[in-house]
């Protein structure tokens, strides 16, 4: 009798300290990233903490291995289905390899999407791009476009001539051009993301068409050694350089007058909008099936695809007022 | 006749046709400006030329220079944000640069590996080493000192210190080949490895001599590249090993070792450099650029073959006409 009792007191006693203890709780949504130390990702957990101090009942969980392997990565979220965590979002080291755990974690009732680098259909919710291949074709003209106001010549240095990425961009670029009646893109040079060779070509784009206002280099290498091409040409206020690039290697352009303006995603905005949406599915307000739109706070809202993929917003813009802020970060 | 018939002068007038046919669809790119330009842009295919030539006279072949010239361009790039004053980093990139070429010349000396293996080794080293130095970060053009930048692009009355630089290496390096016992030795090693032997001279030691000179010239072009690109990262000259062979092919520098010219493996790396700053500008589909360049290296080779066969050498004078 007496142990009857006392297991059914035990019982008793255990399921109010869990019902108690989940309401207190806050919502735990785990950021599990590539690896740790990584500034990119860094700065997508201070987006992350930005967007749980606004929600307030979240608690971030920003974790991820110590190297960029996917073995690492599903140690971590296997730890994090033990901690019983509400939502995970997770930037992929293999698109494949996490899909049986992430499965797991999923049968356990856990939110899971992944952003950034993707995981395949089955193993998460949804997928949040950074951008999409339309956004960044109209991002890179409108950049050229918004800094001559009386229109002019244009042109392209692009990676090689089988980039798929490049080529989807300026394709897309291609399509929207009509939008920008005054920018006249008179070519594309191929650099084949070598510094010498984009070097080159920039040198010869700017001798082919000696009123070239500005040059679009949707490419790392490219746009650095563009920069570097037409400051060594002492064309700086001439012609403008601009496209894809990232803060840390842009900054010195940007301030010598090279590049007035370029674009890449910016990490903040991606945990802040991770974040969001891992919220909102976590307390189911929202769903994640084709065609559903879910609210990112002050990024708007995503709206997903038939691959329940989203794509958060236009590259972010850097300009002299910003460069340095995020050139420390990645 | 016998002018026509030497392979520099053949180079030297295809040079020219080349520049004639480039003028004829875009006339501004034979200006002096810009021709000094091309020679400036040119500079670092020939210093690395002028290493693989040496090497390549001495039967060995060296891949890894553009890897070499890598690394030494990342080291330079990384002292200078240590601070450290130019002249201690261009001595320390020429160092290096002579090491990692060390590296390779004992191997195959002590070893007797053949120099295709050891530098297809070494260059993915090279380029590992590279990143292990920097966990793959980029040195950019802001994280570089302005004393850095501006040295190879100081002017000196009307070139560019960088354009000068080949040119005083390719005097001395001339004079060097021609009159010194080192210079003849690396002829006579890859002429005739046997009869050098009788001649006192050490083979292994001639083709270390080599490649260490290759890695001296690889570790100042990295100063350079890094200096003029003004960015360093693990894949800067990715694939020039391979301009730097076909320039000495181009030259006429024999590949079998024991034959070839300072004149021309300068004129082959000219000739590649001339290509490649005109294909930008005159109007050629980038989809054609490639197979252009590739045509120029089959020509010069097919010339350099129609040029060596040679009809034997006829040992029994009398027994000539008997067959």
């Amino acid at each position: 009798m007496s142990i009857l009792t006392k297991a059914l007191t035990t019982a008793a006693m255990a399921t109010a300290l869990i019902a108690g203890s989940a309401q207190a709780e806050d919502m735990r949504i785990a950021l599990v990233v590539k690896a740790l130390g990584i500034g990119f990702f860094e700065a997508a957990n201070k987006g992350a903490q930005e967007a749980a101090e606004e929600l307030g009942d979240v608690e971030i969980i920003y974790t991820g291995p110590t190297d960029t392997t996917a073995e690492g990565q599903i140690e971590v979220i296997n730890s994090l289905i033990a901690q019983k965590v509400d939502a995970i979002a997770v930037s992929a080291n293999d698109t494949d390899a996490l899909v049986p755990t992430l499965k797991k974690a999923m049968q356990r009732g856990i939110t899971v999407i992944s952003w950034d680098s993707g995981v395949a259909a089955e193993g998460r919710q949804m997928h949040l791009s950074p951008s999409s291949a339309p956004l960044i074709g109209n991002m890179i003209i409108k950049l050229a476009a918004d800094n001559l106001p009386e229109g002019g010549e244009v042109a392209v240095l692009s990676a090689t001539t089988t980039s798929t990425n490049q080529n989807t961009w300026i394709e897309e670029m291609n399509k929207v051009a009509g939008n920008y009646p005054d920018v006249k893109v008179v070519g594309t040079v191929y650099g084949d993301d070598l510094a010498d060779k984009s070097y080159r070509e920039a040198q010869g784009l700017m001798q082919t068409y000696p009123d070239l206002k500005a040059i679009i280099a949707p490419t790392s290498v490219g746009i650095v050694a563009a920069a570097q091409a037409v400051t060594d040409a002492g064309k700086i206020g001439e012609v403008n350089v601009t496209g894809l690039g990232l803060p840390s290697e842009m900054a010195g352009h940007v301030k010598s007058g090279a590049s007035k303006s370029f674009a890449i995603w910016n990490p903040i905005d991606l945990g802040y909008s991770a974040t969001m949406i891992a919220y909102h599915l976590a307390k189911g307000d929202a769903t994640a099936e084709p065609g559903a739109t879910i609210p990112m706070g002050r990024m708007g809202e995503a709206t997903l695809d038939d691959n329940t993929e989203a794509a958060m917003a236009d590259p972010f813009v850097y300009d002299e007022s910003n460069v340095d802020e995020f050139s420390s970060i990645f | 006749m016998t002018v026509l018939k030497s392979r520099e002068a053949i180079l030297a007038l295809a040079i020219l046709v080349l520049l004639a046919v480039i003028a004829s669809r875009f006339p501004a790119f034979v200006t002096p400006g810009n021709l000094a330009g091309v020679l400036t842009d040119t500079s670092p295919l020939i210093l690395l030329a002028l290493g693989q030539m040496a090497v390549i006279l001495t039967k060995c072949i060296d891949l890894s220079v553009a890897a070499n010239l890598a690394l030494c361009g990342m080291v330079a790039a990384l002292l200078d944000g240590m601070g450290v004053p130019l002249p201690l980093i261009l001595l320390a990139a020429i160092g290096l640069g002579a090491c990692l070429g060390a590296v390779n010349g004992l191997l195959v000396w002590k070893l007797g590996i053949p120099s295709i293996v050891v530098t297809l080794g070494t260059m993915t080293i090279y380029r590992g080493a590279i990143f292990l130095l920097t966990g793959g970060a980029w040195i950019n053009a802001h994280q570089m000192s302005e004393g850095f930048k501006a040295f190879p692009r100081a002017v000196i009355a009307g070139l560019p210190v960088m354009a000068w630089l080949a040119v005083l290496i390719v005097a001395g390096f001339a004079l060097l080949v021609l009159r010194t016992p080192l210079g003849r030795a690396f002829y006579a090693v890859g002429g005739n490895p046997h009869a050098a032997v009788y001649t006192g001279i050490s083979v292994g030691r001639t083709q270390f001599a080599a490649f260490v000179l290759a890695g001296a010239l690889a570790g100042l072009t990295g100063y350079l590249w890094v200096a003029r690109y003004a960015v360093a990262y693990v894949d800067i000259a990715g694939g020039f090993e391979l301009d730097v062979v076909a320039a000495c092919v181009i030259g006429g520098i024999a590949i079998a070792g024991g034959a070839g010219s300072v004149a021309g493996a300068v004129m082959g790396a000219l000739f590649l450099g001339i290509i490649k700053n005109a294909l930008p500008v005159v109007g050629i589909s980038p989809f054609w650029q490639m197979a252009i360049s590739g045509s120029a290296i089959l020509i010069a080779i097919a010339f350099n073959a129609r040029g060596r066969r040679d009809p034997g050498r006829i040992i029994l004078k009398r027994a000539e006409h008997r067959t």
